[in-house]
């Protein structure tokens, strides 16, 4: 059984989004972190570039595979979280605090699951 | 094992170079060295020795059996090392006058002809290094072609999701976006979804033709119209080319340019820094787009020409030569039945493996395969807890070099074995009873398989550590 704090919400491509002083904050999910395996690297986009809802923003690293992070929301880079850059580690050990990126602006959103919802996404894929 | 450098002594050399008999001269000081390069300091024997020691250590084609899937580690005849080490090649320059060098332009000339039969391509360049260099030279030319013709908003290409991770690789670094399009039930192109991605911005596909999973594709005459209705370019990535030379060319499948891996499909020795050679061939249309120089012959004999509307240079001089002219012997040596006679046996070792191994490993895709088939061991693992990483690391105790593990990413726990054509039925059944006796020790003793290999002088690396904390070079005492 994989974590889905119940105060988040989630995209079927594995990344948690939250709310916070208007922000939109976008992270890995539990599931996410564990098909990857051990993270090696990061790479981050810049504050100030755009993402858009379903398309990809970064990319991580781990000793098995490259892999693609999408984006759940349109908006504008607020934030990296550039503490990844020098511990990619930090996703596989909390994964629900070691966010991405902060997305300001948000004028789109692709149709979000709640924790429930996301669960059953994740015992459908394992 | 101690390094060069740990093997060190101060002012211990070899004696045995000749003094130099070209008139020395004194450099300007402004291009001299302000320190000195710390540079190991050993005898002759030392190093011979220090080298021998890392040879035995590793494994190659020479050593045993080498199933590494897509890698086509087949056996590389020595007449093919005996040829490059003509003296009149080994002693060659790069910048000797034409004339001296006819020779030298044949081998390359001839392989563009033999290559470009075998293949269905018009023109070939031999500059690009190895398969990833040639797929970018590959993707240039595509992009160099919808320049020329002012079509710049083309931007996209499709690459399927069992793709080797080149492929989008190439297509971002030659200036692309890349767009996935995923497979069907049979693990080949699926029709309706990429009808779904095609359109004005479609720049091209990349596609390889048998897949990864060791597929042939049969829809593979309607994928590439559907690309060229949409006003695309079709790239063959030729790293699966031995499951077919001799047979069908990609060229007659629609394809408009590709590379070869000259050090896979034809017998010349790679893995561990190779040399490799991945030459990009195209059709006539593409053709004053290939990097410059190519090979041209005239009443006076061979020459280098630079295509009209060239890409440039890829690479120093001429590619990795010595390796083209190992590739020609082997093409020579084989013939055009031996060409054919290589790729069938190729396709029958790895049909009569997969046979006898899908009694105990469940098979990814269960029909004929080409060249090369995929495992799944994902209900071994599931059963057992023993993965595939594990029976990786068991055959290293049977000499044997593993298949290639987790790849493609859509099959889970997947080993991808390439037998090739070099061996005999008997090291297959010897390969094949190593597999069984393996699966066999899955559920009885599984944890010897979880600590494997317990032979090997290191057994299992931290791959995540060296990956997170590097260590990129030797610290010297006075660094």
């Amino acid at each position: 059984m994989f974590k889905t704090p119940t105060e988040l919400k989630y995209a079927k491509t594995h990344e948690w989004v939250k709310e916070e002083d208007g922000l939109c904050v976008i992270g890995l999910t539990d599931f996410a972190q564990d098909a990857l395996g051990d993270i090696v690297f990061v790479n981050l986009p810049e504050v100030g570039d755009e993402v858009t809802s379903g398309e990809s923003f970064s990319d991580v690293e781990s000793v098995k595979a490259v892999s693609d992070i999408y984006s759940p929301v349109t908006g504008t880079i607020a934030e990296v979280n550039e503490e990844l850059l020098d511990n990619p580690a930090l996703i596989n050990e909390d994964c629900y605090n070691a966010w991405l990126i902060k997305v300001n602006d948000v004028t789109d959103s692709e149709e979000l699951l709640d924790s429930e919802a996301y669960q059953e996404v994740c015992a459908s894929e394992a | 094992m101690k390094l060069l450098f740990e093997l060190s002594k101060d002012n211990r050399r070899l004696n045995l170079i000749p003094p130099c008999d070209v008139e020395q001269v004194q450099l300007d000081e402004r291009h001299l060295r302000k320190e000195k390069l710390n540079l190991p300091q050993l005898s002759e024997v030392d190093l011979s020795r220090h080298y021998t020691e890392l040879a035995k250590q590793a494994h190659g084609v020479n050593d045993g059996f080498y199933p590494l899937g897509s890698c086509t580690m087949k056996y590389n005849p020595r007449i093919d090392e005996e040829v490059a080490a003509h003296p009149n090649f080994l002693g060659l320059h790069p910048t000797q006058p034409i004339e001296t060098v006819q020779g030298a332009l044949e081998v390359l000339y001839q392989s563009k002809q033999l290559l470009c039969e075998i293949t269905g391509m018009d023109d070939m360049s031999f500059q690009p290094a190895a398969g990833a260099h040639g797929e970018y030279a590959g993707l240039l030319l595509i992009r160099k072609y919808h320049q020329a013709r002012n079509d710049e908003e083309r931007v996209n290409i499709i690459v399927p999701d069992s793709a080797h991770g080149t492929n989008p690789a190439s297509a971002t670094m030659a200036g692309f976006k890349v767009i996935n399009v995923p497979s069907n039930s049979e693990g080949g192109v699926d029709i309706e979804e990429l009808k779904k991605v095609v359109g004005k911005d479609t720049a091209g596909l990349m596609l390889t033709n048998p897949n990864t999973l060791g597929l042939f594709d049969p829809n593979i005459l309607e994928i590439t119209e559907i690309i060229h209705e949409a006003g695309g370019l079709c790239y063959y990535d030729g790293a699966n080319m031995n499951a077919i030379m001799g047979r069908v060319r990609p060229g007659d499948m629609g394809f408009d340019c590709i590379h070869l891996n000259l050090h896979k499909t034809f017998a010349t020795p790679h893995g561990g820094g190779g040399p490799g050679s991945g030459p990009v061939g195209c059709k006539d249309f593409l053709k004053d787009f290939l990097p410059k120089p190519t090979v041209e012959k005239d009443s006076n004999g061979y020459h280098f020409e630079t295509p009209k509307d060239s890409m440039g240079q890829v690479r120093s001089y001429y590619g990795n030569f010595d390796v083209v002219v190992k590739a020609l012997t082997y093409i020579k040596s084989l013939g055009k039945e031996g060409i054919k006679e290589a790729s069938g046996n190729a396709v029958l070792n790895a049909n009569y493996m997969m046979n006898k191994l899908k009694k105990y490993y469940d098979v990814a895709y269960d029909q004929i395969c080409m060249h090369e088939f995929v495992l799944t061991l994902e209900g071994l693992k599931h059963e057992t807890g023993v993965s595939a990483m594990d029976i990786a690391k068991g055959l290293l105790d049977y000499g044997i070099h593993p298949p290639t593990m987790y790849f493609p990413l859509i099959v889970h726990e997947a080993l991808m074995l390439e037998p090739t054509e070099t061996e005999s039925k008997e090291t297959l059944d010897e390969a094949c009873d190593v597999f069984i006796e393996l699966h066999k020790m899955a559920h009885e003793n599984p944890e010897h398989l979880h600590t494997a290999p317990h032979k090997c002088l290191i057994a299992r690396p931290n791959e995540v550590d060296a990956a997170r904390n590097p260590i990129l070079r030797y610290v010297f005492k006075n660094d």
